[in-house]
């Protein structure tokens, strides 16, 4: 386990060489790419219901289809919304998964020797 | 026997057995607390439905939309979206870095003591605060479901209070986790079948169902009014009505992300990978189930009709009184024995995380610095705690009674969540900087600005007339100071900004040191706790 393993030589534990490692690093950008945008979306998107609601009424009471009006659809598309951003980042996390198991593997397999730099 | 009462029963027996089979594989802290870890991602997924959809939004909901109609169906689209916020930012590092409780996360770099006991301290106030909501509104539910068998108020507390204390001392999460599942499946089934009857009442035409919402029919001040139910503005009036909703919005999408009965559950699946699938199970179903309140709703409004809810017990009773509109006593009996079921399910959830928080992080590692002193001290320590806990709970719900004005309650755990919790997780792991000054300084500013603004807001401070009486009246008789029902808008970012002034004022290297550690925990899994083994 990579918690019994002490510190080498240099005071590094095997946290420090796995978070200076290529990999690790290409996996964090990998996740803000996605995370950041995806969540000032979704905040974006939802807060325009209740802003719109409240400050332009009228706007959202145009029928569209029979009774049915855009406050009713634009409510009704956040589900949507939330399912697709959902499915998209299960697809993503499929690509973390992959390189996270890569960088457990090396650093289990370098142990207390080298770090993979 | 009335028919309720008769499902009531079968659900008992069937869930007491549930917990009898659970009891036999919960030796052990893993198996207790984290069902061995072996839960798979549709189970957990459902679970986490079962554990969050409560009666306020099988009953609440469908009673608001059937009332305030359009402004009731955009309270309800936050519930879903808030998942986003779980399973983007949460629910994976949660897995990777911790144990039992959210805690566990901010221990890792962290100073343990002082902020296990004040993370504790803050689950049990949102779990305690939450469950007392539940069981005033279960024990008066559970009273006017099973109007006419002679089940009082104090009756029906003590019932629910003692069945969950029971599923969570004895089967411990697995039984916990089961009764969630089988309270989830029946609460998508019967929704969906009354969903499927309403619009069979207007011949599956979405066009006559619409229209029909257009011309809502009722009594007003003894005037009959028409209202086009599909228009906004019904709840959420001017001045303050859409700032409100803001402020609920951000409560939820920061809070249900900070809910320690919906954290714990992501420590049941084997790995990050089972808990991120599992989140999206759940969002399948509370984003379907959110979406048939049109139906149970607009449905309560237009086929039965305000006048008649009004009379029938008021508008948590909209959607058994459209069952019993649609397709008589038997299909009205099965709707009150899923809003049962529904309560059950949301107190067992709140019990095992209060109990395990305070076993876990109080008990074995403020007071006894990480050590358990006999083999399985932490699992009895638990068990006593739970019973404690619901004890408790009971005991507050007959105290304030029936009538007792509790709605403020929720709104106050959300608040507690997102303005307490979220930020000193999200700071624990992403910021470098962070330190344990600035954990408990968070923590307490958090949970101070929420009780504090929910003290002054108007749903604790008003002038009621003579005729209100008892703990129905407002705590302070005087006009709100803070005019929002919901605080998120301000305590949210209180609790961000106390977290962010706790660290920049204070020095602490070590927390730094290890951040690397909870770094690569939490985004690979590395180290992260396994599953038992078997199966």
């Amino acid at each position: 386990m990579p918690d019994a393993i002490e510190p080498d030589r240099n005071g590094q534990t095997v946290w420090d060489r796995v978070a200076a490692s290529r990999q690790f690093r290409d996996l964090m950008a990998m996740k803000k790419t996605f995370i950041i945008p995806a969540f000032i979306f979704f905040l974006a998107y939802y807060f325009m219901l209740p802003i719109l609601v409240g400050y332009a009424p009228g706007f959202m009471s145009i029928k569209v289809w029979g009774n049915v009006n855009i406050a009713y659809l634009f409510a009704l598309s956040q589900f949507f919304m939330a399912w697709i951003i959902a499915g998209l980042y299960v697809r993503a996390g499929d690509r973390f998964d992959a390189i996270s198991k890569d960088i457990i593997e090396n650093a289990l397999k370098t142990g207390n020797s080298e770090g993979d730099k | 026997m009335s028919a309720p009462l008769v499902m009531f029963l079968v659900f008992i027996g069937i869930t007491l057995a549930i917990t009898y089979w659970a009891s036999k594989r919960s030796a052990g802290a893993s198996a207790y607390f984290a069902a061995g870890r072996q839960i798979k991602s549709w189970q957990n997924g459902v679970a986490v439905a079962g554990d969050y959809m409560s009666a306020a939004s099988f009953l609440g909901i469908a009673g608001i939309i059937a009332f305030q109609g359009y402004d009731g169906f955009m309270f309800s689209v936050g519930w879903l979206v808030a998942y986003l916020t779980v399973l983007l930012v949460i629910a994976e590092p949660l897995r990777n870095a911790g144990k039992y409780t959210m805690a566990d996360v901010l221990a890792y770099r962290l100073k343990p003591r002082p902020v296990r006991a004040m993370a504790s301290l803050s689950t049990l106030t949102v779990s305690t605060f939450y469950m007392v909501a539940q069981m005033v509104g279960a024990g008066a539910l559970v009273a006017l479901l099973l109007k006419g068998s002679g089940i009082s108020y104090t009756t029906a507390v003590i019932g629910v209070g003692v069945l969950m204390i029971v599923y969570v001392v004895f089967g411990g999460m697995l039984a916990t986790t089961w009764v969630q599942i089988i309270k989830a499946i029946l609460l998508m089934a019967g929704t969906l079948l009354l969903s499927i009857l309403v619009m069979s009442h207007f011949h599956f035409s979405f066009h006559a169902f619409f229209n029909a919402i257009g011309h809502v029919t009722y009594h007003d001040k003894g005037q009959p009014v028409v209202k086009d139910f599909l228009q906004p503005g019904l709840r959420y009036k001017p001045p303050y009505g859409p700032l409100d909703l803001i402020s609920l919005g951000l409560a939820l999408i920061f809070g249900t992300a900070g809910l320690p009965h919906i954290l714990v559950r992501f420590y049941t699946v084997p790995d990050a990978r089972t808990a991120r699938h599992s989140v999206v199970w759940a969002m399948a179903l509370i984003g379907g189930f959110y979406i048939m309140t049109t139906f149970l709703g607009f449905g309560a409004a237009t086929i039965v009709g305000r006048d008649f809810i009004a009379t029938h017990g008021g508008n948590n009773m909209s959607a058994p009184l459209l069952a019993q509109a649609l397709a008589g006593d038997i299909f009205f009996s099965f709707i009150c024995a899923i809003a049962f079921a529904t309560i059950l399910a949301v107190v067992a959830g709140l019990t095992i995380s209060a109990s395990t928080s305070f076993a876990h992080d109080f008990w074995t590692n403020v007071i006894h610095r990480g050590v358990e002193r006999k083999p399985g001290e932490e699992v009895r320590v638990a068990r006593v705690s739970a019973f404690v806990v619901g004890a408790i709970a009971i005991t507050i719900a007959i105290l304030l009674g029936p009538t007792a004005n509790v709605a403020f309650l929720v709104a106050l755990a959300f608040a507690v969540a997102a303005s307490a919790n979220l930020p000193v997780i999200v700071l624990s792991i992403f910021w470098r900087r962070f330190n344990t000054t600035g954990a408990v300084a968070g923590l307490a500013v958090g949970l101070l600005a929420s009780i504090g603004l929910i003290l002054v807001s108007p749903s604790l401070m008003a002038v009621d007339p003579p005729t209100v009486t008892g703990t129905a009246r407002h705590l302070i008789q005087a006009r709100a100071w803070f005019p929002l029902e919901n605080p998120g808008i301000l305590s949210i970012p209180l609790g961000f900004l106390g977290a962010i002034l706790g660290t920049l004022l204070s020095h602490e290297p070590t927390s730094q040191h290890k951040f690397n550690e909870l770094l690569v925990r939490s985004n690979t899994g590395l180290g992260a706790e396994k599953a038992a083994a078997g199966h």
